[in-house]
C-alpha cells in the first residue's frame, strides 16, 4: 500500500492550508478566545474570536502543530468568519459528527467549505483529535460563559 | 551474536504479520514490548491448571497459585540481584511502583525545606509523583540538566544534591535520548549527603544487565510489559530495612498482621505493599519473561540492541534533514531513538511511517519538561529490541526517505 494512501489525508488544498494558513496571527479585538492542547501529541490551539450582533466579525488563531490540525484550524476560520454564531455552532457541529463517521446532508457539507475534505480523516483514526481540535476551540470560545477562565486541560 | 534470530523471531508471531499491506517493523518498544510464546504459555497454564487466589487457601490450587506467585518473586530477585525476594514488590507497573516510594517514603520522611533532586529527562511518571510530594510538603525540587551531547550533567548533579537533599530519583535510561545515566555513581553521590536514590528501570531492565546490589540503588523501579512480560505487572525493588520502616500505600486484605476494631498491624514485607488480591498471572508472566531474557543472556540482548543502533544511527544522522535527539555515539545508546525531519511535525511523520508498514512513536513521549528543554513539542521515536532485525532499519530509512519526498512534492 505505501505512501499512496496518504493522498487521501494530504490532499494539495490541505497541505496548501498547512503552509500557507488562513488567518493565523493574533486578534487584539477579540472577545471570545479559548485555548486547547491536545496532551497526547502537544498540538495547541489559540483562538480568537471576535463576536458582535451574534456574529463573527472576526476570528484568528495561533499554535502549533502538526499538518492536520494547522490546516484544519485555517479551514475552520476561513468557513466560519462572517457567519452567525448560530450557523458557525452548526458548522462545529456537522464537522464533529462527520469525524466520528455520522453521515449528514449535503447542503451541512457544503456549509462546511473547504473543511469538508478533512473528513477523510476518518481513515485515520489516530488522527481525528487532530482535525477536530480546532472546531472544539471553536465550541466552547462561543459558548463559554464569559467569566470562565481559558481551559489548559 | 550469540543467539539465532530466526529462533527468536519465531517465539514472536505478532511480528511476522503485515499492516497496511507492507512487512511490519515494530519499533515502538519504548512504549511497549512485544511478548513471546512462552510469556502467553505460562499466563494460559496458569490459567488452566492452576488459578486460585494465593496466601488465603489450604486447597491444592491454591498452594499452587501461592508457589508460582512466589516463584516468580524469587525469579525476580535473582534477575535484578536483589539480597532477598522479601525485597521484590509486585506492582501494577513502574508507574505505581514510582508512587508508592513517594506516597510511603516520600510522606513520612519528607519535610518542608528538604530538596528532592531528579533530572529534566525524566518521564512524567518519575517526575510528577515527586513534584506533588513537594508541594505537599514545601520541599524544593531540583533538576538536574544536560551536557550539550545529551547526557546527564554529573557537573550539575554535584551541585544539586546537598546535604539538604532526601531523595534522588533518576531514570536509569532516557524514554527519549537513549542515554544511560550512571546511577552508581549518583547513588554514591546521594549516599555522601544521607539521601536515599531511586532508580526508574522502565527503560533498562529487559535491555541491559542490572544489579540493584552493585548499583547500590535503594530504590529500583520497573514494568513487566517493557521487558516482555505483560502488562499491568510492575516491580517496586527496595532495601528491606528501608521497606520495613514504610507505613504501607495501600491497605486491605493480605497486608495485614492482626485487625481490631481501633487499630491493626502490617504483614511484613513484601506483603505489606500488596494490598488486596494481586496480579497473579501477571506475575508468573513477568516469571517466564525473566526466564525467556535469561535464556538468551542479557549481554547477548545488550550486544544485540547496540548492533542494530550501530546500523541505523549513522544512516538517520547522515540525512540532512533529519535531527536526532541525544547523544549521536551508538555506544553512549540503549535502542531509543528521538528524531526528527525538517519541517514536517513528528505525528504526519508517524502516520506516513506506519503506511509503510514501520511503527514508531511521536508526541512528547510524556517528558515535557525534556520536549521544553530541547525546544521542541514532540518527536518521533523509533526503539528497537533485540527481536529486531537489519531489515527493520532498512525499512525506517527508506520509510523515512520516502515520507520526506512525499511531503516534498505533496503528492505520490
Amino acid at each position: 500500500m505505501g505512501l499512496s494512501k496518504l493522498n487521501g489525508l494530504y490532499r494539495e488544498v490541505i497541505l496548501d492550508h498547512a503552509s500557507h494558513p488562513h488567518n493565523k496571527g493574533k486578534l487584539p479585538t477579540a472577545t471570545n478566545t479559548m485555548t486547547l492542547h491536545n496532551p497526547t501529541c502537544g498540538d495547541t490551539i489559540n483562538l480568537q474570536v471576535n463576536v458582535a450582533d451574534h456574529r463573527i466579525k472576526d476570528i484568528a488563531f495561533t499554535g502549533e502543530g502538526c499538518t492536520i490540525s494547522q490546516a484544519s484550524a485555517s479551514m475552520m476560520t476561513a468557513a466560519v468568519k462572517g457567519k452567525t454564531t448560530t450557523a458557525a455552532l452548526a458548522m462545529a457541529k456537522t464537522f464533529s459528527d462527520m469525524a466520528i463517521g455520522q453521515q449528514h446532508s449535503r447542503s451541512d457539507l457544503d456549509q462546511l467549505g473547504d473543511a469538508q475534505v478533512l473528513t477523510s480523516i476518518m481513515e485515520f483514526p489516530a488522527r481525528i483529535k487532530c482535525a477536530t481540535l480546532a472546531w472544539w476551540a471553536l465550541q466552547r470560545a462561543l459558548l463559554k460563559d464569559s467569566d470562565e477562565e481559558d481551559d489548559n486541560e | 551474536m550469540a543467539f539465532n534470530i530466526n529462533d527468536v523471531l519465531s517465539d514472536f508471531p505478532i511480528l511476522s504479520q503485515r499492516v497496511n499491506d507492507e512487512r511490519l517493523a515494530y519499533l515502538d518498544n519504548a512504549a511497549t514490548a512485544q511478548r513471546p510464546r512462552q510469556v502467553l504459555a505460562a499466563l494460559q497454564d496458569f490459567y488452566i491448571h492452576d488459578n486460585a487466589n494465593v496466601h488465603r487457601g489450604v486447597h491444592t490450587l491454591a498452594e499452587r497459585a501461592t508457589e508460582d506467585y512466589e516463584g516468580a518473586r524469587v525469579k525476580v530477585q535473582h534477575f535484578i540481584n536483589a539480597r532477598s525476594s522479601a525485597e521484590v514488590i509486585f506492582t501494577k507497573g513502574c508507574t505505581d511502583a514510582l508512587n508508592l516510594v513517594a506516597a510511603s517514603y516520600g510522606e513520612a520522611n519528607i519535610q518542608a525545606g528538604d530538596e528532592i533532586v531528579i533530572s529534566i529527562m525524566e518521564h512524567h511518571s518519575n517526575l510528577i509523583p515527586w513534584q506533588q510530594l513537594a508541594r505537599r510538603k514545601h520541599a524544593t525540587l531540583k533538576y538536574i540538566g544536560l551536557t550539550a551531547q545529551g547526557q546527564l550533567d554529573m557537573a550539575a548533579a554535584r551541585r544539586q544534591i546537598t546535604d539538604r537533599t532526601k531523595i534522588v530519583a533518576v531514570t536509569h535510561a532516557s524514554n527519549v535520548l537513549g542515554t544511560v545515566n550512571p546511577l552508581k555513581e549518583l547513588a554514591v553521590l546521594a549516599h555522601q549527603h544521607k539521601a536515599v536514590i531511586v532508580g526508574d528501570g522502565a527503560q533498562a531492565v529487559g535491555h541491559m544487565p542490572v544489579d540493584v546490589q552493585d548499583l547500590d540503588v535503594d530504590f529500583y523501579a520497573f514494568s513487566g510489559h517493557k521487558m516482555m512480560g505483560p502488562m499491568g505487572i510492575g516491580v517496586l525493588y527496595g532495601k528491606a530495612a528501608l521497606l520495613r520502616a514504610m507505613p504501607p500505600y495501600q491497605y486491605g486484605g493480605e497486608m495485614i498482621g492482626d485487625v481490631h476494631r481501633d487499630d491493626s498491624t502490617w504483614a511484613d514485607i513484601p506483603f505489606k505493599f500488596e494490598a488486596g488480591t494481586q496480579n497473579v498471572a501477571g506475575a508468573v508472566g513477568l516469571g517466564a519473561a525473566v526466564d525467556y531474557l535469561q535464556g538468551l543472556g542479557m549481554d547477548n540482548i545488550q550486544a544485540r540492541e547496540r548492533e542494530l543502533v550501530t546500523a541505523v544511527l549513522p544512516r538517520l544522522t547522515a540525512l540532512p534533514y533529519v535531527t536526532v535527539y541525544g547523544p549521536q555515539d551508538p555506544r553512549q545508546h540503549t535502542g531509543v531513538l528521538a528524531f526528527n525531519l525538517a519541517h514536517l511535525h513528528p505525528h504526519d511523520v508517524a502516520t506516513a511511517l506506519d503506511m509503510e508498514g514501520v511503527a514508531i512513536r511521536a508526541g512528547h513521549h510524556c517528558a515535557q519538561p525534556l520536549m521544553e528543554k530541547l525546544g521542541v513539542t514532540a518527536t518521533a521515536r523509533a526503539s528497537f529490541a533485540f527481536y529486531n532485525t537489519r531489515e527493520d532499519t532498512d525499512q525506517l530509512i527508506r520509510a523515512i526517505k520516502e515520507t520526506k519526498e512525499f511531503f516534498n512534492r505533496g503528492t505520490i
